[in-house]
């Protein structure tokens, strides 16, 4: 049953992109997922796709895992391609009653499907290759400036790193708590949309129950072992920058300025045949 | 309703690479009326085992038949299995939701679609068979002590008026006389309504003194399955899965160890007091006698 | 003065309705001095609502007294100054195994207090490694705490307390929600501690045969010490020790009933070597 779900997606191996310090791979992922937006125009797209297949070769994880993502925004896509096609004024190519399929309408949904599908592969490469600690370590890090201006940065990290820990024992507990009233006949299949609102209130009141009991256990254990927040702390395991982090944004900036010369790099390639 | 399972596996996430094997066939027949203790180490299958008994798990190979229906069956109705073979989970408590005692122990017969004054008559009778006196009934279950919110959860399986009853670690987290309390009650219950208990434990002490047959599982597979006495006999078998004899068996071994002629079959204080003191009576006679 | 100094402590908390309305005053720890001296193994007995959690929770200042003085290591637990050294010298573990790991990986859990504790990098590792291995859960630092069994679980809380370097762990029923196998592997870890590391060890629990190589053994009922002793003079109370709910071990039990019989058996026998000498005499004596 819930179980199944497995949260926090990383995938074990070892690759120059597992290697890279979180706080690159953040910054990359920002890069590209902006790069998507700016970038408006076949060459650059062709220079976008290019970066993409070398990273996911690079990072040694099989490409199906990438696509796993695109399993959830499907629908969304879908959705976008239709609005897209039928609703953007232009040149028609063919007319269906009322409802024409435009020239303009159809570059449209093609970069918008290029873009969404980059964008969610881009960042599952992120995720695959990165441990839900070390992504929580480099937001920290990264967000650290945001501290002057009184923004929790320490706290929310924190809290994102307990909320991964106790997401596979609150699912466990959910399917026992399921099955338990599972045993006193309840039913959380049949019935209309409020007869299944109402037959969960056996599964929340206990869960929530549950959770907040964790909540404060968890708190006094966190005090009882001295935490104090993000003062006074030091780090079992500091993020500190390699050569290889500072080769990973020079090929960053590289991909940038590529794809933002892209016009004139193809008109040189024409110009130089 | 005798439960009959039949090269009964199950395997968790089957067709994975983390495929772990819980159930190896595992066949064994639960006649009704008996009071039987399911033994076993952490991960040792029986918490997998009891659950396809009432089918929240579905057996991977292999069938279950209650009372001669195989509960896999597509016309098989489960909810009505569910309310034949009652099942007690682990903690129970942490199950309670409702605002008082008596509507969470309504829960149940609600379920099954009985009507009002039969839900409150038969939540009333559970109360009643675990032990919850008139005065807890309206009050909010968060409140009691923790042997009496498992009461009051073992009730609400009670009131699905059950031919089976499985209890899950019944005792877990009590305290020796909460722990002495809840296996009194559920012994009182068997004698009063005869039906089939299943008491899951790790505890050779606590259930020795109880049950009528013991089935020991050990990494999925029944490897015991016999009259405790005769279980407990193969001390050194279940010494080597991580489990034990009762501790008087062992102490009456010790005594056996030092040339004492008493019998070590023996798994209750009381059946070890009389057995010493036989022993002394003998002994006591055969020098007057001398 | 001991490690750890209780004395004439009083705490109490107000019992509210559902409406918020004062309902009356429950006396939680009533009247409770106690003296530990470093290196003790101290056990303290009681069955559950008995006090014997709240007693522990003022041991490292995560309660306050209502009325009288908790001393750890001389500092007094109401004084906001010393909280965290108090923390430092008298770790907790507590009862649920989930709820007080914080780290996704063992050794990142491990290394928690001391990087609460500001303690250099180097220095983390360093303790996070001996900390692991007192414990016999090095092999395991690498991996996700919700694989473990909870008897692992428990060792790498303990593991975490003692990366803290404290001078004093105090025990909340560790054991309570674990199966045979991992009570065993629990105390023995912390009969370890007790031994080579001489951390004084404070352990609260319900389950008799823990207690019985404890230095002295304190039985709480209704938030007062009611019985002290060392365990045997304690199990020699067999018919006291029901009255508080608790039982004995069932060899100290037969030979009590023994007695009951008429035999000439000793009350407070604690191993079935004891139990077969005593039998060896009553044969004699025929």
């Amino acid at each position: 049953m819930l179980r199944d779900i497995t949260l926090g997606q990383y995938y074990q191996t070892d690759s120059i992109i597992h290697r890279l310090d979180p706080r690159v791979k953040l910054v990359a992922t920002i890069a590209f997922i902006l790069s998507l937006f700016i970038f408006d125009g076949v060459a650059e797209y062709v220079i976008a796709a290019l970066f993409l297949i070398i990273m996911i070769k690079l990072s040694k994880v099989p490409f199906k895992f990438m696509v796993k993502g695109m399993k959830a925004i499907v629908f969304l896509l879908a959705i976008t391609i239709v609005f897209n096609l039928l609703l953007t004024p232009g040149e028609p190519v063919f007319t269906v009653w009322k409802l024409s399929i435009t020239k303009e309408g159809i570059r449209l949904a093609a970069f918008l499907t290029i873009r969404l599908s980059f964008l969610v592969i881009g960042s599952s490469i992120m995720t695959l290759t990165t441990t839900p600690n070390q992504l929580t370590d480099g937001m920290e890090s990264l967000m650290r400036p945001l501290k002057k201006i009184k923004v929790p940065v320490h706290e929310i990290a924190m809290m994102m790193s307990i909320a991964l820990r106790f997401i596979p024992i609150l699912m466990e507990e959910t399917d026992k708590i399921m099955k338990a009233q599972m045993a006193r006949g309840a039913d959380f299949e049949s019935g209309n949309f409020i007869k299944k609102a109402k037959s969960l209130i056996p599964l929340l009141v206990p869960l929530i129950i549950s959770a907040f009991r964790r909540a404060n256990d968890l708190a006094m254990a966190m005090e009882a072992r001295c935490y104090r927040g993000g003062e006074h702390r030091t780090r079992m395991k500091p993020l500190c920058y390699k050569k290889r982090d500072f080769a990973a944004y020079a090929v960053i900036l590289l991909y940038l300025a590529a794809g933002l010369m892209a016009d004139r790099l193809v008109k040189m390639v024409v110009v130089l045949l | 309703m005798p439960i009959i399972l039949d090269k009964v596996s199950h395997i968790y996430e089957a067709d994975t690479a983390m495929a772990v094997t819980a159930l190896n066939n595992v066949s064994l027949v639960i006649p009704d009326g008996q009071f039987i203790g399911l033994i076993g180490h952490t991960g040792s299958g029986k918490s997998t085992l009891v659950q396809h008994l009432n089918g929240l798990l579905k057996a991977t190979s292999g069938s279950i038949y209650f009372n001669g229906e195989d509960i896999d069956a597509e016309d098989f109705d489960k909810k009505r299995l569910r309310s034949k073979v009652g099942l007690v989970f682990q903690y129970p408590e942490y199950q309670l939701f409702e605002a008082d005692v008596f509507s969470d122990v309504c829960f149940g017969p609600k379920n099954l679609g009985l009507t009002k004054k039969e839900v409150e008559l038969r939540a009333y009778e559970a109360l009643k068979l675990a032990g919850i006196e008139d005065e807890y009934f309206y009050q909010s279950p968060f409140d009691l002590s923790g042997g009496q919110k498992r009461r009051v959860a073992i009730a609400g399986v009670l009131a699905m008026k059950p031919d089976v009853l499985i209890l899950d670690e019944p005792t877990a987290g009590l305290d020796p006389r909460g722990r002495d309390e809840i296996l009194e009650q559920i012994s009182k219950l068997k004698k009063e309504t005869g039906i089939t208990i299943m008491l899951v434990s790790h505890s050779m002490d606590d259930i020795a003194k109880y049950v009528d047959r013991i089935i020991v599982m050990n990494k999925g597979s029944v490897m015991l399955d016999d009259k405790p006495t005769e279980v407990f006999k193969q001390y050194e078998r279940l010494e080597e899965v991580g489990l034990a004899a009762p501790q008087v068996t062992y102490i009456m071994k010790a005594l056996h160890d030092r040339g004492y002629d008493v019998r070590i079959d023996i798994n209750t204080i009381d059946e070890a007091k009389k057995e010493i003191m036989s022993y002394f009576a003998k002994l006591s006679a055969a020098k007057r006698g001398r | 003065m001991g490690i750890i100094k209780v004395k004439d402590l009083i705490f109490e908390y107000i019992r509210r309705d559902e409406e918020g309305n004062v309902e009356g005053i429950t006396t939680a720890v009533d009247d409770v001095n106690l003296d530990i001296s470093q290196g003790d193994f101290v056990s303290i007995l009681g069955h559950n609502g008995s006090g014997k959690s709240t007693l522990a929770k003022h041991l490292n200042a995560i309660l306050y007294p209502t009325e009288g003085t908790v001393w750890v290591d001389g500092k007094d637990t109401k004084n906001d100054e010393y909280l965290w050294d108090i923390r430092q010298t008298a770790g907790m573990v507590f009862q649920n195994p989930d709820n007080q790991i914080i780290g996704q990986v063992v050794e990142e859990d491990v290394g928690f207090g001391p990087e609460n504790m500001g303690v250099p990098t180097k220095e983390i590792w360093e303790r996070v490694e001996e900390s692991l291995k007192a414990v016999g859960m090095y092999e395991f630092r690498k991996h996700s705490p919700n694989k473990l069994s909870g008897g692992q679980k428990q060792r790498v809380s303990i593991a975490g307390v003692i990366a803290m370097h404290p001078k004093c762990i105090i025990l909340d029923e560790p054991t309570a929600m674990l199966d045979p196998k991992g009570r065993k592997e629990v105390i023995r870890a912390v009969r370890a501690l007790n031994d080579v590391e001489k951390i004084t060890v404070i352990l609260i629990t319900h389950y008799m045969e823990e207690v019985i190589y404890s230095d002295k053994v304190y039985v709480m009922d209704k938030g007062k010490i009611a019985l002290q002793g060392t365990p045997r003079e304690i199990f020699s109370q067999v018919e006291r020790l029901r009255e508080l709910r608790l039982d004995v071990p069932q060899v100290t039990l037969l030979a009590h009933e023994l007695r009951q019989e008429g035999f000439p058996i000793a009350e407070g026998i604690l191993t079935k070597e004891e139990f077969a000498e005593a039998i060896d005499r009553c044969a004699d004596m025929i």
